[in-house]
């Protein structure tokens, strides 16, 4: 193997790893003639190039192999079919007696007052926890613990996460920043993923926005949408946290079909009515503890309809306003 | 005792990191004390001491902070073995891209942050790519789409490493890190270990305080810059 990769011709090697230039990249300059073979160009290096950007030769090839076998192998992920949280215990050490499943496609909503432990509930998904976190909790995927690689590393995060508080800090297009991920996700036609994702963020925001726009200037809302289309569609973690999306600007529910299509498991703390009656159970957190589970019942289902409603009746409002209306006619809405 | 470098860039987070990741080692029982490397001045030691954590600091001053770091380890490490730490962990700042105080053998930690844009960890150099595990902090504030371009460019720069999401405010991640530490080799001693790279190095008039700018003042291991046509 070692002796295969070092044979090849530099060109064909990057041609086959394209993403390989990331690790040369303070080599790159130095790259001759295309002609050569890997090992050819790696022998024409001087220490001091090496020593210069902080790299070592001896490594070089190991290090090649390693990356190649570890993005191979990062595509082969066995899926997620469910996941499983057995209770422990609250902050007063009172045992919570619970265990429940949750399968790819479902929701389920968070609630509890400030400070009552939902972040650590979201916390201990995402850490697969094993008894060993301070709720003692247990989780499980497929029905089998997860070995410590798959708990703590992070390419292998099983968990994407979306709240309030992120943003986008780099200085880049919408389209330049998301073909950056499609690349880095190792995607094999870029720009029609692109494209995707572009349709399904302008589907869930009232105002569009184009592939041009640098991503740090996007309204809040079309932030989020951008966020939550990209999780869908690029981001393999199959578990999603969601953490108070409620006044982001964005059209909530056409957000959760499109992560339930893509089989996603969503987690999701919300206070939001609408919200929390489109999941189909909800976990009631109270002193560090999951205190009940809540199964969406007939009637409240009856309710979400009523609360649809409302949901349109103030969007088409924020629709007008937006358009420079004046919204002087009585207002008359009823559930 | 285990010693643990860490490593990282001014404001990376590196002190609320290691907080963190104590809190989950003292639940244990375990002695941790910390060793804090810093520049010009440094207020970490309070933070560490309200911890009650054993704190001691030096400022490198006017030296290379690479090489004060380096030439007072060994001192930071007895004073560790004579408090019977369990964890004895060294925290220094990298204030180039080209610092590299990790030590084969002993756990290197380098922590950065995700706020420093996708193009960081490529220009950063063995302060990055000679780390054990690489920390990400400030990741709760980033889309997870940057977080996972990031992380992608982290991999690339430092194939082998352990990459870890961690919150130095909130913790989340701290406990992940912390089953690293863990894991970490026990040693006896320091005296006669190599460093994992060589530092950073310059030996020139201006090193023995020179301050004049021009041809005339430059002289011992000087490099000059290219002018592209």
């Amino acid at each position: 193997m070692k002796k295969a990769i070092e044979d090849l011709p530099l060109q064909k090697f990057i041609s086959m790893h394209p993403y390989i230039l990331g690790y040369f990249a303070p080599l790159v300059k130095q790259f001759l003639s295309k002609t050569i073979t890997l090992g050819e160009w790696i022998r024409s290096l001087t220490d001091d190039d090496f020593e210069e950007v902080g790299m070592d030769r001896g490594q070089t090839v190991n290090y090649l192999q390693f990356l190649i076998r570890y993005f191979e192998e990062r595509g082969k992920r066995t899926s997620v079919k469910t996941i499983t949280v057995i209770g422990g215990t609250n902050k007063f050490g009172e045992p919570e007696n619970v265990v429940f499943h949750v399968s790819a496609g479902e929701i389920i909503c968070i609630v509890g007052p400030t400070g009552s432990g939902k972040s650590q509930l979201l916390a201990d998904i995402e850490c697969i926890a094993d008894g060993d976190t301070p709720t003692g909790r247990k989780v499980l995927l497929n029905g089998q613990a997860a070995d410590t690689t798959l708990r703590f590393s992070t390419e292998n995060k099983l968990v994407a996460q979306i709240s309030q508080n992120m943003n986008f800090v780099i200085d880049m297009t919408v389209w330049e920043f998301l073909t950056m991920h499609a690349q880095s996700r190792m995607v094999a036609q870029p720009s029609e993923t692109v494209e995707n994702m572009m349709v399904c963020a302008n589907d869930l925001v009232g105002e569009k926005f184009s592939p041009d726009m640098p991503v740090t200037r996007l309204s809040g809302g079309q932030s989020r949408a951008l966020m939550i289309a990209d999780t869908a569609l690029l981001s393999d973690s199959p578990v999603i946290l969601i953490d108070e999306i409620e006044n982001a600007g964005v059209d909530r529910q056409k957000a959760l079909s499109l992560l339930m299509k893509e089989e996603k498991i969503v987690f999701m703390s919300t206070h939001d009515p609408l919200l929390a009656f489109l999941g189909s159970r909800r976990l009631v957190i109270q002193n560090g503890g999951i205190a009940k589970i809540i199964e969406a019942s007939a009637k409240e289902r009856d309710n979400l309809s009523r609360l649809q409603n409302m949901d349109v009746f103030m969007m088409q409002l924020r629709t007008r306003l937006r358009r420079g209306d004046s919204i002087d006619e009585k207002l008359y809405f009823s559930l | 005792m285990k010693l643990i470098t860490i490593a990282g860039p001014p404001s990376a987070g590196k002190t609320s990191v290691i907080l963190r990741a104590a809190e989950h080692l003292s639940a244990k029982n375990r002695k941790i004390g910390i060793l804090k490397f810093d520049a010009l001045a440094t207020a970490d030691h309070l933070l560490y001491q309200k911890a009650g954590l054993p704190v001691q600091y030096g400022l490198s001053g006017g030296l290379c902070p690479d090489h004060y770091f380096i030439s007072n380890i060994e001192t930071g490490f007895l004073w560790g073995v004579q408090q019977q730490f369990d964890y004895l962990i060294s925290e220094s700042a990298g204030l180039c891209n080209r610092c590299s105080p990790y030590i084969t053998g002993f756990l290197a930690i380098s922590v950065v942050d995700s706020l420093s844009g996708a193009h960081t960890p490529k220009k950063t150099g063995p302060m990055l790519k000679f780390a054990d595990i690489v920390v990400i902090t400030k990741s709760d504030i980033v889309s997870q789409a940057e977080r996972e371009v990031f992380a992608f460019h982290v991999r690339l720069a430092n194939p082998i490493a352990m990459i870890l999401f961690v919150n130095g405010i909130t913790g989340q991640g701290a406990f992940g890190l912390s089953k690293c530490i863990e894991q970490a080799p026990e040693s006896i001693a320091i005296s006669g270990e190599t460093m994992r790279f060589t530092m950073p190095s310059s030996l020139c008039t201006y090193c023995t305080g020179e301050t004049s700018i021009g041809e005339q003042f430059c002289r011992g291991n000087l490099r000059k810059m290219r002018i592209a046509e």
